[in-house]
């Protein structure tokens, strides 16, 4: 079973610059593990040195954020949505 | 709020009466707003639609902070700006468009770079406030006055063709901190400036931002208080993500580590580090790279921007690799003895130099200021962006 994976604008170019990628893992953390398998220059976006998820990154399972489920060991159903939401600055301009 | 009970005269009447004849507004409502002050930090892609839809609506009092100056490439998208106001100061031009959508609105402007020195005393002076900047250390800097204060804080943001916004600090509600209790390490995310924004995208994330003042100011309808709405221009998708208070939080939690504001530049860790003191040392001058490439020089000039922007400009003879393909290229630098680097201002092309270096190109050095300074002092013929 495969779950879409939504990155997002900023990460696309690191992910072939797709805005969807299907990726398999009966948890979270094992269907991000895969994601960057697959697209190995997300890797460093995503975790930092020690193997954590950045605290600038969110994850979300459908609408809800992982921190407050079971983060990485969050158990993903088919049809679930996994979404990737960074922190972004932008608003006027440098 | 004023102590003063305000009423509307026969031209505001006149000029408001869609607004009070809708039940959800009503004379009670526009009222409200006639009393009510709004901040927008910024007068920018966002601040434009922000400033400008609040005045049309009536808001008594808004508060306009920038530093800045109308420049050519922000008339894209911060509509707020006319070509005749390139040049001039934001706050000035800002003023005089807000003045003329809607003259019974005071407009207090503030030409300051907002800092943890004034934030608290000029954030306490309105009721809500309005975040349209561009930066992680102004970003947390008006989470965190905003909580101090107990004063709701209409976030939006913005990159690309995809936008977010929210509703922080409200007495109940999560602060920006209990989202991300971290600023990203300066470099691993673009700035708009570096990555583009698709120039109606402000407008539709600062209306939602300026939608999000007026309800809280009237007090009607579900105020985007612990939701995430995220945009996406490219599909034409709204999504709405859940957010909670945390209680861990440094800022808004049960037990706060952070109760007064900080140094945010130093937080988002943009102080200078010793890598980049002894990068300087790598810098070249545009009138030294000129004088090589005159003499005929064997250096390769290394353009590590977007194939979009060498489109734009570039300099004679200089090859193509941008910065997120560099790592991958290396191998076709193989060979060359010397080589400078650049890009469009000189910060991507000082993160390849450092690569580079790493990488065994011990030669490779930064054109400092980027192509915009080669413009400025060698050939102002090309066009800048």
């Amino acid at each position: 079973m495969a779950n879409d994976v939504l990155i997002p604008t900023p990460l696309r170019v690191y992910a072939d610059k797709q805005d969807v990628v299907q990726v398999e893992g009966n948890t979270v953390g094992e269907l991000l593990q895969n994601l960057t398998v697959k697209y190995s220059d997300l890797k460093k976006h995503l975790y930092n040195e020690d193997g954590r998820l950045r605290s600038f990154v969110n994850i979300y399972l459908n609408d809800d954020d992982i921190r407050y489920l079971d983060k990485e060991a969050t158990v993903v159903k088919d049809g679930d949505t996994i979404s990737i939401v960074p922190s972004v600055a932008g608003g006027w301009d440098e | 709020m004023n102590e003063t009970k305000p009423e509307l005269n026969n031209d505001e009447v006149a000029r408001y009466s869609r607004h009070l004849i809708m039940p959800e507004v009503g004379m009670d409502g526009q009222l409200k707003l006639k009393s009510a002050s709004v901040l927008c930090i910024g007068a920018g892609g966002l601040g434009s639609p922000v400033a400008m839809y609040l005045a049309a609506a009536g808001v008594g009092r808004i508060g306009i902070v920038d530093f800045d100056v109308v420049d050519y490439s922000n008339l894209q998208r911060q509509v707020i700006h006319g070509t005749p106001d390139v040049g001039r100061s934001k706050i000035d031009s800002a003023r005089d468009r807000l003045n003329a959508i809607n003259p019974e609105v005071t407009v207090e402007t503030h030409d300051v770079a907002l800092s943890s020195e004034n934030a608290l005393e000029l954030l306490a002076n309105y009721d809500v406030i309005v975040d349209g900047t561009d930066n992680f250390p102004t970003r947390y800097l008006v989470n965190d006055a905003c909580v101090i204060l107990g004063k709701p804080n209409v976030y939006g943001s913005i990159f690309r063709f995809e936008g977010q916004a929210s509703v922080f600090a409200t007495k109940d509600g999560p602060c920006y901190r209990c989202l991300y209790p971290e600023p990203p390490p300066p470099g691993l995310v673009p700035s708009c400036a570096e990555g583009g924004v698709l120039g109606i995208l402000p407008g539709v994330v600062g209306t939602i931002q300026a939608t999000e003042a007026v309800k809280l100011i009237i007090g009607v309808g579900e105020p985007l208080v612990n939701r995430f709405m995220i945009y996406d221009a490219l599909r034409m998708k709204f999504r709405e993500l859940k957010l909670r208070k945390d209680p861990e939080c440094p800022v808004c939690g049960e037990t706060p580590t952070v109760t007064e504001l900080i140094d945010y530049e130093q937080f988002c860790g943009i102080t200078a580090t010793v890598d980049d003191v002894s990068l300087e040392a790598l810098d070249t001058t545009v009138k030294d790279l000129k004088t090589r490439i005159d003499g005929k020089d064997e250096v390769l000039v290394l353009d590590v921007r977007e194939p979009q922007e060498f489109q734009i400009c570039r300099i004679p003879g200089s090859t193509l690799i941008p910065l997120n393909d560099l790592p991958q290229r290396l191998a076709e630098l193989e060979g060359y003895k010397d080589m400078v680097v650049h890009c469009k201002s000189g910060i991507r092309s000082a993160k390849a130099v450092k690569l580079l270096h790493e990488a065994g190109f011990s030669s490779a050095k930064n054109l400092r200021g980027g192509i915009l300074a080669w413009i400025d002092e060698i050939d102002p013929s090309l066009p800048k962006y």
